[in-house]
């Protein structure tokens, strides 16, 4: 069949991180971009949530089972509150997700319940580069096996929360192909910048530069095992998470410049009275359901083992990309001069909106 | 309930049939037929009504919601309905086969759709029934006229009732009526069709006052003035209709016959269109899915593979263009999905239906343009169909509602505006 409408269990669990979305994360998000800071216990009622603890099986500490779908629906929700926030609340997911997905039993066994269980901890995944042509299927950090253990070397950029993490999941090139790798914190040869990444959004997300030199991994270390594993799922779950997020944040400056069109006014009308204004509206919401579509259908391909699947992922995170910049450089326009000031959100979800087409990585559902 | 994306069997297996159909009776022809305009396609006519009444399905017309699946072991079990999946569906395929011929496909159109959506179920029965006979049967709608395009509050046509015998009269010029010759001139091999034409029964009631009326063929009085030679769709006859003391039998008018300040005859009009509109809609993607292919099989040839998964500075422009082709493609084609699934499922979808008409006109107008492009000289000759895809392709952005007049439904329908508030 086809159906257009989520399930009971995931109309529920939309509505309760919407509420925190627009309650909690969308009031802090001025501020903690300014301060380049997210409130500690802003993350800890996301947390709560339970978004990344539904999706693990109980055998392995969670409530649930792990469905693209759900994924994409959820951090939506959460995106349209706050990127920062909902990336800081999701971050223990780049670890688990990728574990739960490719990772071995012993690996799960291990890893999991200490990543979901309780409070949030930090745990992480480095997989961009800083370099134009970065490219998540051609790293420059490298995996060579040398007496059993794996020797890690290379530089990664933009990490979620480096400096605290308990485990990082370092992608790293092994015999010609994307693989990852569990290293705990404190190893030798691990080193965390002290100062953050400064970039041209995402203020309020602690992100690091880490440089592995002859970092050793014990053979068992490598995701899914010694004879390694696919990297496309994963892959393909980063590229929906990223085409989710961008709908999230066109759909925050969407709403946003909407309801300001209908509240300002000019020669005597609101200005979304007037066609010019009207007309961009009216794409904007166009383009956001053409790409909230074509994730969907991404994310249910993935979930049902499609053979397009990773295909499909990889146009949905581009296609979003693309619709997320155009949304929110058409929301600052509509704002006009009170679109260029930091006090409304817009300027910030343009900011946002510029990243897609290169942080990929940076979440996964 | 949840989000799924598996077309039913009964649809697969239609679209398996529509493919062959599609090369073998369409593609095959194309040329020939773009390059003999106004000839009417015979051989498709025929071959596809038959193969329609074999299949159970008389016309393109969904009369009742079609079950999800063709067992019959689960007595009991709720099937969705999905008449308009099918439909929009069918559609595309065949106009991936050629859109002009496709027009040529026989059952109610555009005509029909208007009958059943401001119809009353005794006028579906009477008019409906006649596209599951023996011949291949046309219906049409007339709305456009010389100073009336999107603006249909300006149409001038007017009906009048002749108390006497109680017939309407009505007097007026139509153009850009779709398969109208086809509708209304009695061709030996054609059944006895209608044309649906829109007129105003109190020119003082503004669109409140507007109503449509079925045309039997062959009313006297009608008269096809010409077929309009166009950019693509040559096969598609486009006729312009004057109507000149045209009586028309009382019980014909589609609604109420009297005026109410409510504006139910022109909403009747534009529920027609959120039916219609994503089937339309439909038929472009198929157009640019035709063009795609294409291109890409030409690349093939020439030893251009698409790389997906890259980040776009490792990629060629082409391998760039030909991605933006592909997301645009199946987005606008899941926009159809969804505004068919709310149709099927009777929940409103004027707001889906006009979204998913801007998206298609917008991709397949730029798909086709886009191939030409990129295929070069080659492109641009008569040798390929390419640059019949490219005419056939811009009208999806202007009839049933331009892109512009789309814009204006969804932006209505965002902002919570009436018509007087955003004009």
């Amino acid at each position: 069949m086809v159906s257009f409408e989520p399930s009971e269990e995931q109309q529920m669990l939309v509505e309760a991180v919407r509420k925190y979305a627009s309650n909690d994360l969308r009031t802090a998000s001025h501020e903690a971009e300014e301060s380049c800071e997210l409130p500690k216990k802003l993350v800890a009622r996301g947390w709560e949530l339970g978004v990344l603890q539904a999706s693990i099986p109980e055998s392995y500490g969670g409530f649930g089972e792990h469905s693209a779908v759900t994924g994409v629906l959820a951090v939506e929700e959460l995106v349209f509150g706050d990127l920062a926030g909902a990336l800081a609340v999701m971050a223990p997911s780049l670890f688990a997700v990728p574990i739960l997905l490719a990772g071995n039993e012993e690996q799960k066994k291990e890893y999991l319940p200490k990543t979901i269980e309780g409070v949030w901890h930090p745990y992480t995944a480095a997989l961009i580069e800083y370099a134009f042509d970065f490219d998540a299927n051609d790293l420059r950090t490298h995996a060579e096996l040398a007496n059993g253990e794996y020797i890690l070397n290379g530089e990664k950029a933009f990490v979620p929360f480096a400096k605290d993490a308990e485990n990082i999941l370092v992608y790293a090139k092994c015999d010609g192909k994307t693989q990852g790798f569990i290293v705990s914190k404190n190893v030798a040869g691990l080193s965390v910048n002290d100062e953050r990444e400064k970039l041209m959004g995402l203020n309020a997300l602690p992100l690091y530069r880490v440089k592995l030199e002859d970092v050793k991994v014990p053979a068992s270390n490598r995701l899914g095992g010694v004879s390694g594993h696919d990297f496309e799922p994963v892959f393909a779950s980063m590229h929906l998470a990223s085409a989710c997020a961008a709908i999230g944040v066109a759909r925050a400056a969407f709403e946003y410049s909407r309801d300001y069109a209908k509240e300002r006014e000019a020669f005597g009308v609101k200005i979304a009275q007037k066609q010019a204004v009207a007309f961009m509206l009216a794409e904007m919401r166009t383009e956001i359901e053409a790409m909230r579509l074509l994730t969907w259908e991404a994310a249910w391909k993935l979930d049902q083992g499609k053979e397009d699947a990773f295909t499909e992922a990889y146009l949905a995170a581009t296609g979003a990309a693309d619709m997320a910049m155009m949304v929110t450089d058409r929301a600052v326009q509509i704002l006009g001069g009170h679109g260029y000031i930091r006090e409304n959100l817009v300027e910030m979800w343009m900011r946002n909106g510029r990243g897609f087409a290169m942080l990929t990585g940076l979440a996964i559902v | 309930m949840a989000i799924e994306f598996e077309s039913p069997k009964p649809i697969v297996q239609m679209q398996t049939v529509l493919k062959t159909v599609a090369q073998e009776m369409m593609r095959s022809k194309s040329r020939y037929f773009d390059e003999h305009e106004h000839e009417i396609p015979w051989d498709y006519i025929e071959f596809i009504h038959s193969a329609m009444k074999a299949m159970g399905g008389a016309s393109l017309t969904p009369k009742e919601p079609l079950p999800s699946s063709t067992g019959s072991g689960e007595a009991g079990h709720k099937r969705s309905p999905i008449g308009y999946q099918l439909l929009a569906t069918q559609i595309e395929m065949l106009a991936w086969g050629d859109v002009g011929i496709y027009l040529n496909t026989p059952g109610g159109g555009l005509g029909a759709a208007a009958v059943q959506a401001a119809g009353s179920p005794e006028q579906c029965a009477k008019f409906l029934a006649r596209f599951g006979e023996e011949k291949p049967t046309f219906a049409a709608m007339c709305m456009t006229e010389p100073g009336a395009g999107s603006d249909t509050s300006a149409i001038r046509t007017k009906a009048v009732l002749d108390e006497k015998t109680k017939e309407w009269v009505i007097n007026g010029e139509k153009i850009f009526s779709t398969a109208g010759d086809k509708s209304f001139t009695q061709y030996e091999k054609l059944g006895k069709g209608f044309i649906v034409v829109w007129a105003s029964i109190d020119s003082s009631a503004g669109r409140a006052g507007m109503r449509a009326f079925v045309i039997e063929s062959g009313t006297p009085g009608v008269r096809i003035v010409k077929l309009e030679h166009k950019m693509g769709i040559r096969v598609s006859d486009t006729a312009a209709i004057s109507l000149v003391d045209v009586r028309v039998p009382f019980e014909n008018i589609l609604g109420s016959p009297t005026v109410e300040k409510t504006m139910t005859g022109f909403k009747g009009a534009m529920s027609t269109f959120d039916a219609t509109r994503p089937l339309v809609a439909a038929s472009g993607i198929g157009v640019a899915r035709a063009a795609l292919e294409f291109l890409k099989e030409k690349l093939k040839e020439n030893g251009v593979e698409v790389r997906y998964g890259l980040p776009r500075q490792k990629l060629t422009n082409i391998e760039r263009e030909v991605i933006d082709m592909e997301i645009m493609l199946k987005s606008a084609w899941l926009m159809v999905m969804k505004a068919v699934w709310m149709a099927d499922n009777k929940k409103p979808n004027a707001l889906e239906a006009s979204m998913s008409k801007i998206k298609s006109g917008d991709v397949t107008t730029k798909i086709t343009q886009k191939v030409v492009e990129i295929l070069g000289p080659p492109g641009y000759s008569r040798e390929f169909l390419a640059e019949k895809w490219f005419r056939d392709a811009k009208i999806t952005d202007i009839y049933e509602g331009t892109g512009q007049i789309n814009r204006l439904v969804v932006a209505r329908q965002i902002l919570g505006y009436s018509g007087s508030e955003l004009r």
